[in-house]
């Protein structure tokens, strides 16, 4: 048996972290490796295109249920999915109440001491948009994820975000062993995409590992709570998550450390690709569009 | 055993400066401003303390050099509590019809449970729970899913428990504020679902530099959950034209009994105590009282200017240690009535003056000129002073744990110039001055006792006045010198060096 190999999926919320990350584990099977998926976010969606269903037992709602986490045992959460893919959710509070963060230490930590990883080479870690706690660092911390995948798109508040999750994985890359595995672009067909995101790659000292492209058939397949590896596998999009895992699985120990950018140099370069208005360029339209209407 | 001290100013300014060379220096720097020595006063604008006036010969020093009320240094032992301890410790817990529930995991509130000796009347579990523990006892799923749905079941449990409860109050631990529950929302729900007054404090540990805060955030919850919507119930109360309220007397040891006995004796009606051996119902109708006494100004003096503003409901500082504070005290108490009380008043000082006359003659020739060094909360390290004199004892230092600016200008009504003075004293700069200065007897808290008995210095604790007490008022007294003198004058220091050893000098500096 190979080493256990830990990797995580961040990036904006919404921009398919999830999405992208079981397509790419389902096509990761193809290349004969036993995955767990390990989703954290409360919410509770990061393994239903795997399942064919939303999880209904995740390790928080079952130990809140039994009493305590304690009283718990790792086959009443674990669920197998697509191809033998052992799934589980941490589940957490519903909106606004108590501690998600709390919620996602307390059900990593119960994986790792009831053996929830033996026996699989991928342990993958989704975890929800921001990282606005501590809890949401776990994967990062303590020597867990070794690669983390950053997903991102060319809108400027997901490249924003990307170059924040990198912040956080500087924090803890200097402490201890985990590495930006790369940039992967989900399509949103802004303008000039691959380059800028290419260059943010570029800037962050890392690469873009994958650029996904736009198909419909992932919503199709989406809507049957499938994958496209399952729903559609010969089509063209199954290739390209053929490809990235093949890319992820060929990519272990090539992570870097991480060189986050300020907001000025990020602003600096939406600037350079004309994605954005300077300060003296706004104040010239501004003044133009006044001059018109006092014409 | 002691060595001869002076209290040469230069001599202690000296002391200071030796202590704190052991620090690194921007420790040093910062721990300079906490520690003085107090000062001839320059001018006369300090706050009056009328009690402290009427005292001759007026104000003794300036001891408001020193900075108080900031954050204590990582790395120092401090012994100072959080702002849970100043609230369900001090002035929610002592409160004895109301049930108090430490919110939160089970440590903050098992570990103080029973900590502090606020006496109480009455039967426990049915209608005194000062000696309960109730917790929510926070698991690991209630820092998850927030622990509201918990808090609301607990209210409903000690309604069924205890339906003579007459109120409920939820003291905040640390990870119920991380967490954000909504514990206003709770109780706001609470109090229609049963009818009786719900507290919600926020007062988890994390907030502030020291207890003082809990004790402001406390006083604030008095105001905002059963002052004000109550208005109607202090309306309605009936009171004479005596009434006064005694704030700030937590009934250390039976302190209230002894202080109340006396206001009873020159003609008041006292219509509450806060919060020692306190009801609900003594909080609720005190806007209507005449005169609000403070004892424990540090804790309390907020409501009572909250209820001066809003209830004109007038206020004053009070000292109830040693019969010089307290006859002082009982004359000015007097001064805001008529002739009757003041009359009153001449009669119980003239009434107890034998048993003041005996108690000296017993205790003062085996106490004159011994020095005593303090260190206690927030009121005692002045309050208690002039109890020493009495005893012809001398004070040789003084500090608070978490006093504000307004207590150490206070200080200087008590100490002359010359002595010295800590603010929030670490572990080390204590034992330092106390070894240098070796004075015969240290009052401070459990932390300090057995260090300074290992020592060979005599020691009582001045928190809980060592299981013993009153201290308060006449009867207070006669306790407080016999523990003096038991303490300073025990036959156990005279065995201090072992029969074996020659006898040896005292460590000297």
């Amino acid at each position: 048996m190979t080493a256990l190999r830990q990797i995580a999926f961040y990036g904006k919320g919404g921009i398919g972290k999830s999405t992208t990350s079981q397509n790419t584990l389902a096509a990761l099977v193809e290349l004969d490796q036993r995955i767990l998926i390990v989703g954290c976010d409360p919410k509770a969606d990061s393994t239903r295109l795997i399942l064919n269903a939303k999880a209904q037992d995740t390790v928080l709602h079952m130990a809140a249920e039994m009493g305590s986490v304690e009283d718990l045992e790792v086959e009443d959460v674990l669920r197998t999915g697509y191809k033998g893919i052992r799934c589980v959710e941490s589940g957490g509070p519903e909106p606004g109440v108590g501690c998600a963060g709390r919620g996602v230490i307390t059900a990593i930590n119960f994986l790792e001491e009831n053996g929830a990883y033996d026996d699989v080479d991928y342990v993958s870690y989704d975890v929800l948009g921001d990282v606005v706690c501590g809890g949401f660092a776990m994967p990062i911390r303590e020597n867990k994820a070794q690669e983390i995948y950053i997903v991102m798109s060319g809108e400027m508040m997901a490249l924003y975000a990307a170059n924040n999750i990198s912040k956080g994985i500087l924090k803890y890359a200097t402490s201890g062993s985990v590495r930006l595995g790369g940039l992967i672009c989900n399509e949103r067909q802004t303008d000039r995409e691959i380059d800028l995101s290419e260059a943010l790659a570029a800037k962050l000292g890392t690469k873009l590992i994958h650029f996904v492209p736009r198909d419909n058939v992932v919503q199709r397949a989406e809507l049957r709570r499938m994958t496209v590896l399952q729903y559609a596998p010969d089509s063209q999009q199954a290739d390209e998550y053929r490809a990235l895992a093949t890319k992820i699985h060929e990519n272990s120990g090539k992570g870097v450390i991480p060189t986050p950018i300020s907001m000025d140099e990020l602003e600096e370069m939406l600037l350079e690709f004309g994605l954005m208005q300077s300060e003296e360029d706004r104040l010239k339209a501004i003044a133009e569009a006044e001059a018109k209407v006092a014409a | 055993m002691a060595l001869d001290t002076t209290d040469d100013t230069r001599d202690l300014a000296r002391l200071i400066e030796d202590v704190l060379e052991a620090y690194p220096t921007k420790a040093r720097k910062n721990r300079a401003k906490h520690l003085g020595v107090s000062q001839p006063v320059l001018d006369d604008d300090a706050e009056p303390d009328p009690a402290a006036h009427a005292r001759a010969p007026g104000i003794g020093s300036a001891c408001d050099g020193v900075k108080s009320n900031t954050r204590s240094l990582p790395g120092v032992m401090t012994v100072r509590g959080c702002a849970f301890a100043g609230s369900k410790g001090v002035v929610w817990g002592p409160v004895k019809d109301m049930v108090h529930i430490s919110h939160g995991p089970v440590g903050c509130g098992h570990y103080t449970w029973g900590q502090r000796r606020n006496y109480a009347v009455g039967t426990t579990g049915v209608d005194s729970f000062v000696a309960m523990q109730i917790t929510t006892d926070f698991q690991e799923k209630d820092i998850v899913f927030g622990g509201d749905k918990k808090l609301s079941a607990t209210i409903d449990e000690i309604r069924t428990l205890f339906p003579l409860a007459n109120g409920i109050t939820i003291q905040s631990e640390c990870p119920v504020g991380l967490i954000g529950d909504d514990i206003e929302g709770v109780a706001r729900k609470k109090v229609t679902e049963h009818g009786i007054t719900m507290v919600p404090v926020r007062c988890e540990g994390f907030r502030g530099v020291s207890q003082s805060l809990g004790h402001h955030i406390a006083n604030d919850t008095i105001r905002d959950w059963v002052l004000e919507p109550n208005a109607a119930k202090h309306e309605a109360a009936e009171v004479g034209p005596y009434a006064v309220s005694v704030i700030g007397d937590y009934n250390i040891g039976g302190d209230a009994w002894a202080s109340r006995k006396l206001l009873e004796e020159i003609g008041l009606e006292v219509v509450g105590n806060w919060s020692g051996d306190a009801t609900l119902a003594e909080i609720e109708r005190a806007p209507r009282g005449k005169l609000n006494l403070i004892h424990c100004y540090r804790s309390m003096n907020y409501i009572c200017r909250h209820m001066e503003e809003t209830y004109g409901v007038p206020w004053m500082e009070y000292n109830f240690f040693g019969p010089s504070q307290i006859a002082a005290s009982l004359r000015a108490i007097a001064a805001r009535f008529d002739a009757t009380i003041q009359e009153n008043a001449e009669r119980v000082i003239a009434r107890y003056q034998p048993m003041v006359d005996s108690i000296l003659a017993k205790y003062r020739p085996r106490l004159e000129g011994k020095s005593v060094m303090l260190y206690v909360g927030g009121l005692r390290p002045r309050h208690v002073i002039t109890a020493y004199e009495d005893l012809g004892m001398v004070i040789a230092g003084t500090g608070y744990e978490f006093a504000h600016g307004d207590d150490y200008k206070r200080t200087g009504h008590y100490v002359p110039q010359g002595t010295l003075i800590y603010d929030d004293a670490t572990g080390f700069e204590l034992e330092k001055f106390i070894e240098q200065v070796r004075p015969d007897l240290v009052g401070s808290g459990i932390k300090e006792k057995y260090p300074v008995q290992k020592m060979g210095i005599p020691f009582r604790q001045m928190h809980s006045w060592d299981y013993s007490g009153p201290y308060h008022g006449y009867d207070g007294f006669a306790v407080f010198a016999r523990d003096m003198d038991l303490a300073v004058n025990s036959p156990v220091w005279a065995l201090f060096d072992a029969p074996w050893q020659p006898a040896a000098e005292p460590a000297t500096a």
